[in-house]
């Protein structure tokens, strides 16, 4: 590496191709130069464990799509001639499956460490903006391509979500229909979902996901500490806190990427089912419009939302909270108007509140995967109202909120 | 919910609701070990005698079955298939969705080449395990495990003819609960009741194998996976140690 940083000079092939396009200066301004916080901690995995999900969902993808055909009458038999007849598709189709579940579990770890350390706070609004586009753009792909199989779930799933669009008012029903492109969920609708899936949203969240890092690299990386290490440098204007990214932090994420691998590659090659929670017993059933399943619910990933949606009575309604229980996300970075950045400067009202917050969504997760009693019905709406309650809360708490006194710099631990 | 679920059953009012469920009688688990051989060739050799008249395995092909089972060529398709199929065919049947509806009072005997994925092994064997005779239903059999399946006994002559007792009891609101108590032998099997058992368990394992052959290989390189995976990781951390040793 250090071979590339040092041809920046203007002789040889590098010198060539760096006069036409700043390969030596993109590399410098992302990796080799890009100063990071020294003192990430176990939080700061997921960033990168992220990419490397993403990447495994694009290689394993197109190899599965080498093999599928989305045709109403072969989807579900596609899925096991991938298992049993193309070498070695039962494991790509078993990392693409446990990718999916991955990709989300990373997800939710990487937006808690943003709540933790506030690192969706000034100067960091867009990076956390950007993130919660691809959050969305990542939940319509998951469930694109839960559809695929065409198996009894991914029929009725796919008959449930696409029915919400009916919830906008006036254009509701002509609505489902153009998302369906049929009268029900047919043919036409996994043809274009497979359209989606493969191409269009694959292309969006990449996008997506070069901007997050463009926007983090401009404003830099906020830490557990919540100190902004670009208001100290030194002489030659590198952060005095920081450390070039690479070799340390491609270093420690290797070691990361090592440890997410060994539970990862369990799972795989393990339980890849774990017990019908990241594959359903209903999806292999194939898709039938005539034989409902018992319990239509979402993968979990989804069953928080779901739990939400079926709190209130009303599916109009439901389907609102729903959306709102995201569209609040977005303006956490001014719902949360303390100046203090990270959690460990803040006094115990704020952790206490955010530590019931994320016990409420785990909770709510659960509801969602359960059949739906009068008692978790009830759990299900008092946790819905407690997690709209606390955004609110922390809108009115953190105005005149009573915090530690923040150090300048990061202190040698 | 409730609302959402009465919209999507009345749009597809015009075709026949039912529920995929049943009854769900799971009186005991299956002790079956997938790496047996023996017992996944008792198990495809039950299959082919007696489900594959009326069940097809359309994903599953005979040579595939043929090398996870260690049988040649010769064993497999003149031992164990009954009909003309080649070697390399799948596992398909004569019968088709219409006849099976025509003769099973509407019934599709359904493909069972990933059952045991979607039921459940337990669910198998107790399905398997708890036929009795029942003059009310039209086969003249009854299921506890699936309350009113349409598929007859047809292991009857290995298991017996069994009636079944139930107590019926009344709670406080007035509705009535029937309560499976004991089977009666009315005509004993040609096995005794532990070797259908372990006819049972072998069939199911078999139907587990089926689900996903690959399972076999997938358990095989599990510990090395790991073990690479672990040394990697490992080493990982000893130069990450190294790199941040001096960063304070």
């Amino acid at each position: 590496m250090g071979k590339i940083a040092s041809s920046s000079s203007t002789g040889g092939l590098g010198g060539w191709i760096n006069a036409r396009l700043p390969v030596t200066q993109f590399y410098k301004d992302h990796l080799s130069e890009y100063y990071a916080p020294k003192n990430f901690n176990f939080w700061y995995f997921f960033g990168s464990l992220a990419l490397l999900v993403l990447v495994n969902q694009i290689l394993t993808g197109i190899w599965l799509t080498m093999h599928y055909k989305p045709d109403a009458a072969q989807a579900f038999g596609m899925v096991e001639y991938i298992m049993r007849d193309v070498p070695w598709g039962w494991l790509i189709r078993y990392l693409h499956t446990t990718g999916a579940s991955a990709f989300f579990i990373v997800i939710y770890f990487h937006m808690f460490r943003g709540l933790l350390y506030g690192s969706y706070k000034k100067p960091r609004e867009l990076v956390w903006i950007i993130g919660m586009v691809i959050y969305l753009a990542l939940m319509a792909e998951a469930f694109l391509g839960y559809v695929l199989p065409w198996g009894n779930m991914s029929y009725w799933g796919a008959k449930v979500i696409t029915q919400l669009f009916g919830a906008v008012p006036w254009v509701g029903d002509s609505l489902v229909e153009w998302v369906r492109g049929d009268y029900l969920i047919s043919d036409a609708t996994l043809n274009r979902f497979f359209a989606l899936h493969v191409v269009a949203l694959p292309l969006a969240i990449v996008a997506l996901v070069v901007l997050h890092i463009a926007a983090l690299h401009t404003v830099g990386s906020n830490n557990p500490e919540g100190i902004e290490i670009k208001k100290h440098k030194d002489e030659n204007g590198k952060p005095l806190d920081g450390i070039p990214f690479h070799p340390y932090y491609t270093v420690k994420d290797i070691f990361g990427v090592g440890m997410f691998l060994l539970i990862f590659l369990f799972i795989v090659f393990v339980k890849p089912d774990m017990g019908g929670l990241f594959l359903e017993h209903d999806n292999y059933v194939p898709a039938n419009p005539a034989v409902t399943p018992e319990h239509i619910k979402p993968v979990w990933y989804f069953t928080p939302f779901y739990a939400m949606l079926r709190a209130v009575p009303d599916m109009q309604m439901g389907a609102l909270i729903m959306a709102l229980a995201i569209v609040v996300l977005f303006f956490l970075p001014w719902l949360d108007r303390s100046p203090v950045k990270s959690i460990r400067y803040r006094r115990w009202p704020f952790k206490v509140m955010l530590s019931l917050f994320a016990v409420a969504f785990v909770i709510l997760g659960w509801l969602g995967m359960q059949g739906a009693t009068e008692l978790y019905k009830l759990m299900a709406q008092v946790l819905t109202a407690f997690y709209f309650f606390y955004f609110i809360w922390l809108f009115l708490y953190s105005r005149n909120e009573k915090y530690h006194e923040v150090p300048e710099r990061i202190e040698d631990h | 919910m409730k609302k959402l679920l009465f919209i999507l059953i009345s749009l597809i009012a015009t075709t026949e609701v039912m529920a995929a469920g049943g009854g769900s009688y799971i009186g005991e688990k299956v002790q079956s070990n997938i790496r047996s051989v023996d017992s996944l060739r008792n198990g495809a050799k039950t299959y082919m005698n007696y489900c594959m008249g009326c069940h097809s395995m359309d994903y599953q092909r005979y040579n595939r079955v043929a090398q996870d089972l260690n049988l040649t060529e010769d064993e497999m398709m003149n031992g164990l298939v009954l009909t003309d199929a080649k070697f390399a065919d799948k596992m398909t049947i004569a019968m088709t969705k219409e006849q099976s509806a025509a003769w099973f009072n509407k019934a599709v005997a359904p493909d069972l080449t990933v059952i045991a994925k979607a039921r459940g092994v337990d669910w198998l064997y107790n399905f398997l395990i708890n036929f009795y005779a029942d003059p009310t239903r039209p086969s003249g059999w009854n299921n506890l495990t699936f309350e009113n399946a349409s598929m007859p006994h047809i292991l009857w002559e290995l298991q017996g003819i069994r009636t079944a007792h139930f107590e019926t009891h009344t709670d406080e609101e007035g509705n009535e609960h029937k309560e499976f108590k004991n089977f009666e032998t009315v005509e004993a099997g040609t096995l005794s009741e532990q070797a259908y058992k372990d006819l049972a368990t072998d069939l199911v394992n078999f139907l587990d194998y089926s689900s996903e052959p690959a399972q076999l290989i997938r358990m095989s390189y599990a510990p090395w996976v790991l073990l690479f995976v672990a040394v990697f990781t490992f080493l990982a951390y000893l130069l990450k140690v190294n790199y941040f040793r001096d960063i304070h």
